[in-house]
């Protein structure tokens, strides 16, 4: 194809080249256009926010502003907060998070596929299944933190059973969804069931999963604060549970913004993680 | 040759019946028999919802029959059929593995080495006309391009028999003729038993040692059995100009259209 496109005569290559640029710059545009977009919300937002308290139109003690926030997350960066460096609580929520995701994943990728190959086991433990997801998780929380103590156990716990549910049913419904003609020809090609597993059903099953794991990492997040709001010696959410208790404004929402930032830095992890395990969806002709 | 050769595939008495979700049973296949010796390119037409595919997923193993059996090779089959391999009507290549991967998995299921399945691989995509794809992935191939992949993919096992569901009806003229082509061409270097399901009467005369004409369901038995005596090496696109060749088509035709009407008036019969 390439070789024909440039044996072209030359003025019709020329043109090729310059609308090729010309696409570019229309792209590069569009990106500049919104991001400056994006920006300028941001601006609105938090300049109005700032005006408004500054100005005393609302009440700077319950809605605070967003250079006092700003200054909040410096003290504490800077001076350690009551519970500890700032650091080592962004550390302990993180540390709670990543765990409860990895083991609310694993096991939920296991059960979900378990249940998804085996008919039998679906029909046995799916009204169960569907009786616990049922229960609000948070009034779990109180149960895990008597059962496993204040300290990092019982917030794996919470944040573990928010993601278990999201990748299990996902999980389940990929290995259910898989081409049916698909795995006849591997059975034909003569795979066995541990490589039927490998190459057809896990494969198919993993765009589902991990599309779940975007949703599942902010509930695991949710799972640990949470789990730290209601009682614990050390995390963000002890963090703006003390300041809740202290009618410090300004320190919940400190708290909230550097969850909130976790967040987003987790999410696009995950989508790195995503591009690169199913590739194949990705590319284009 | 035919005569000498021995069965590759044989069904003995089958009936083929699902139980509808109504809880009425619905019969498809009513007592086939069968014979298809090694090495023969068998065609089987009929009219749509006839059965062929059912036959075919019981050739496979896919499923059982309800009454008699599968022989192949003269044993009786059990579960699925590792002498086969199937071109499907839809896709057949994983969407997640590059051509290569698709074509030599077979080998490695089978456990020889990456090394040696790719260099295996390298040769059948080179003979399907692919070269130079080999770290594509199917999305990045057009649909004619796809199916050179679950053919390569089916060849490189050396399959005995090669199972094939209108595979090729969904590609364009030309695509299609070239493939058929190049099927001929493969298939008389292997000794491998193809049973090809079509609905082009003229695509199954052309490609083939014998045609099987089925009856329109509910419960379709054989209806026709013919022998194809073109001679061979034959050119797909030029064959259909062969006098002897539209004898044997409007031969085989006058059985075809009236299971077609059949059919047709069944279905305008529960529609109305
Ligand atoms: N799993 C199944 N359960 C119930 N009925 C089925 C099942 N598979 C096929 N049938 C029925 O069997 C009949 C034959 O189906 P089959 O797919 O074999 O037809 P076909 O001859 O291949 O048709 P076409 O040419 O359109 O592909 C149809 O009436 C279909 O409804
Ligand atoms: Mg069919």
């Amino acid at each position: 194809m390439k070789t024909q496109i440039s044996s072209l005569a030359s003025p019709a290559s020329v043109e090729v080249v310059s609308r090729k640029a010309e696409l570019k710059k229309k792209a590069l545009k569009l990106q500049a256009r919104n991001l400056s977009l994006q920006l300028l919300v941001f601006v609105v937002v938090t300049g109005s926010w700032q005006f408004l308290s500054s100005q005393k139109i609302i009440d700077p003690f319950f809605f605070s502003s967003p250079f006092d926030i700003v200054k909040h997350i410096w003290t504490w960066a800077v001076y350690g907060t009551t519970a500890g460096p700032l650091w080592l609580q962004f550390l302990v929520t993180l540390e709670e998070t990543v765990l409860s995701f990895i083991l609310g994943g694993v096991f939920g990728i296991i059960f979900g596929y378990a249940l998804g190959v085996n008919d039998l086991l679906s029909v046995i433990l799916g009204p169960y299944i569907k009786m616990i997801n049922a229960i609000p998780r948070v009034v779990l929380v109180p149960i895990f933190i008597l059962w496993f103590g204040l300290g990092m156990p019982s917030k794996v716990a919470s944040g573990l059973v928010l993601t278990f549910f999201i990748v299990f049913f996902n999980a389940f419904q990929g290995v259910r969804e898989v081409d049916r003609n698909l795995i006849n020809n591997a059975l034909l090609l003569g795979a066995s069931k541990g490589q039927l597993a490998k190459h057809v059903i896990i494969p198919s099953a993993l765009t589902w999963i991990l599309s779940s794991l975007h949703s599942s990492f902010g509930f695991a997040l949710i799972g640990a604060v949470v789990g730290e709001f209601i009682g614990a010696t050390q995390g963000l959410g002890y963090l703006i549970a003390q300041a809740q208790g202290a009618f410090d404004t300004t320190g919940v929402f400190a708290g909230m913004l550097i969850l909130s930032i976790t967040a987003l830095i987790a999410d696009l992890g995950v989508s790195k993680l995503e591009k690169r395990f199913i590739a194949w969806r990705y590319v284009r002709k | 040759m035919t005569q000498t050769a021995p069965d590759m595939i044989e069904l003995k008495g089958i009936t083929k019946e699902y139980v509808k979700p109504s809880g009425e049973v619905h019969t498809v296949l009513r007592d086939i028999n069968l014979r298809i010796p090694k090495g023969e390119f068998t065609s089987i037409v009929g009219p749509t919802g006839c059965g062929k595919s059912t036959a075919l997923n019981l050739i496979a193993g896919f499923e059982p029959p309800t009454e008699g059996e599968v022989y192949i090779s003269e044993q009786r089959l059990d579960g699925i059929n590792q002498r086969a391999a199937c071109v499907f009507q839809t896709e057949n290549a994983f969407p997640w593995k590059t051509v290569i991967d698709n074509v030599s998995l077979g080998l490695r299921l089978r456990g020889i080495s990456k090394a040696d399945a790719y260099d295996e691989a390298r040769k059948w995509i080179t003979r399907v006309g692919l070269k130079g794809f080999e770290g594509h992935y199917p999305s990045q191939l057009s649909g004619g391009m796809r199916k050179r992949v679950s053919l390569a993919q089916c060849l490189i096992v050396q399959p005995e028999i090669l199972l094939m569901d209108e595979s090729f009806s969904a590609l364009d003229v030309h695509t299609r003729q070239l493939m058929e082509d190049e099927l001929l061409r493969i298939w008389e270097e292997t000794s491998a038993s193809v049973f090809f399901i079509t609905h082009d009467l003229e695509e199954a005369i052309a490609l083939s040692d014998r045609v099987i004409v089925l009856t329109a369901g509910p419960g379709a038995t054989i209806k026709g059995d013919y022998q194809i005596d073109l001679p061979r090496p034959r050119n797909v696109a030029e064959i259909s100009f062969d006098p002897a060749f539209m004898r044997i088509h409007q031969q085989i035709w006058k059985d075809l259209k009236d299971e077609v009407m059949i059919s047709y008036e069944n279905a305008n019969k529960f529609t109305s």
